[in-house]
């Protein structure tokens, strides 16, 4: 048997994703954390703060609220289960953080914890830097 | 010609621990379970320190074997073997460490074999183990962040199994064994270890059955290490393609973590095949002659990340079971 017959052969045999309904529930629990920040949301206003203040504090309210569940040790059980429902919102990047930290705190502050904190999510803030500044020099080209 | 006869090869006694996955399938009576990742230590890699010491502790007292033993091999997948290194600096015992990913159990039969057959030492033990958090941490992501699993993907079997070989006679004889070469089959998909392995399994056994001039159905049993539902299947066609049926064949990761209460592939590491074998197998009397070909997939995270494609290994043992001698 050549390569190219036994990779046809591990395609055949590799069980499939079920995309459908990862996705689906991707989509529900998506909508559930972005119900959930309009509520923040809403409240904080009906407190008479202004609606950039209360964006920032809605945000900070799921970093907290993911960061603590991750540290009492279930969020992780949740994302195994939901998936991208909850990696890809604020809640996900958070937890990515948290996760790290708790993992490398054992290898020391600055060897461990300091060097693999952003581990994971050390990728979405090079690359959201770096795209937010194309954006920024597109806008300025528009503008001239 | 890569397999070897041994006249005076036995096992003695085992002691296997292992933790909460583990006892989901059908074996139950391992001589320890551990509940807690972290076994009353700080760090995974203390507790699975700890569970190599207490196997290699209890097999010796077990046996009364204090300073008999003359040689220990030990084998498992933490980086340059701290998990072994550390158990060893407890125990003034000559030491060698070996590393051929989950067929590392096999490897170190192998060397002590060889040592024992030709009365070099009278008595020794292979060691090996595997964590699954240590595991998870060391290939994949930290783990905490509970990466979704696929079906595809195997999950590292926790647990420790210390063996005691000897050249005296007991009722298991380790008869042959034949040492893998290193096999690629262009898979560069590290979550799919069984699809990595399978060209490995079968090349071994082929090797194996052609050197002793045997067909498969010589063996009461074949049981491979951890290829899973996926690279079992892969195993059997491979094999079916070179004109080799299997009638008697079982995977020892998929028989540990069923499909039923895992929604993978099945159970991976060194610790997987042994703690099939030791509490499961050879406590049937139905098995006289069993092939174990264990299987490991020699993976580094730095070359996956650098898209190579996976080499893979598979060591095969030979047992024969003796009904018991009175």
């Amino acid at each position: 048997m050549n390569i190219e017959e036994y990779k046809l052969l591990v395609k055949k045999y590799t069980p499939k994703e079920d995309r459908i309904k990862n996705a689906l529930m991707a989509f529900i629990t998506g909508a559930a954390i972005g119900i959930l920040s309009i509520l923040i949301f809403q409240i904080l206003q009906s407190y008479n703060i202004n609606d950039k203040d209360a964006n920032i504090w809605t945000i900070m309210i799921l970093i907290l609220m993911s960061s603590v569940a991750t540290g009492l040790g279930f969020f992780d059980e949740w994302v195994s289960k939901v998936r991208c429902g909850l990696i890809i919102p604020i809640t996900g990047f958070a937890h990515s953080i948290t996760s790290s930290a708790l993992d490398y705190k054992k290898d020391g502050l600055i060897t461990g914890l300091g060097a693999n904190v952003f581990k994971l999510a050390g990728s979405v803030l090079l690359y959201g830097i770096v795209s937010s500044f194309i954006l920024a020099v597109v806008e300025v080209l528009i503008h001239v | 010609m890569s397999s070897i006869k041994y006249k005076n090869v036995y096992i003695l006694d085992s002691y296997s621990i292992a933790g909460k996955n583990e006892i989901k399938g059908s074996i139950k009576s391992y001589d320890r379970i551990i509940d807690d990742y972290y076994f009353d230590t700080n760090t995974f890699e203390d507790a699975e320190v700890k569970m190599q010491s207490i196997a290699v502790d209890n097999v010796i007292k077990k046996n009364k074997l204090e300073d008999k033993i003359n040689l220990i091999v030990a084998g498992e997948l933490s980086n340059q073997l701290a998990i072994s290194n550390s158990t060893m600096s407890k125990y003034k015992i000559p030491y060698l460490g070996c590393y051929s990913a989950c067929a590392s159990f096999n490897e170190s039969l192998i060397i002590l074999a060889n040592m024992l057959d030709c009365k070099k030492i009278k008595y020794g033990i292979s060691l090996t183990s595997s964590h699954i958090n240590v595991a998870e941490r060391q290939f994949r992501y930290p783990i905490e962040y509970g990466a979704p699993k696929i079906k595809r993907s195997t999950l590292t079997a926790t647990g420790s199994v210390a063996v005691v070989l000897t050249n005296q006679k007991t009722n298991i004889k380790l008869t042959s064994s034949t040492i893998g070469e290193v096999v690629d089959y262009g898979i560069s998909d590290a979550l799919n270890m069984g699809a990595v392995m399978a060209p490995a399994a079968a090349t071994t056994l082929m090797n194996h059955l052609s050197d002793l001039k045997i067909d498969p159905s010589y063996y009461d049993l074949i049981i491979t290490g951890d290829l899973g539902r996926v690279g079992s299947k892969l195993f059997i066609e491979i094999l079916k393609a070179n004109n080799i049926k299997l009638n008697n064949y079982i995977d020892a990761g998929s028989l540990l973590f069923k499909e039923e209460d895992f929604d993978i592939s099945g159970s991976s590491g060194p610790v997987a095949l042994p703690l099939v074998i030791f509490n499961k197998i050879l406590k049937n009397t139905k098995y006289k002659k069993i092939l174990l070909l264990a299987t490991g997939s020699l993976h580094s995270t730095t070359l996956v990340n650098q898209k190579k494609t996976i080499p893979a290994i598979s060591h095969a043992i030979s047992l024969e079971v003796e009904d018991d001698l009175s």
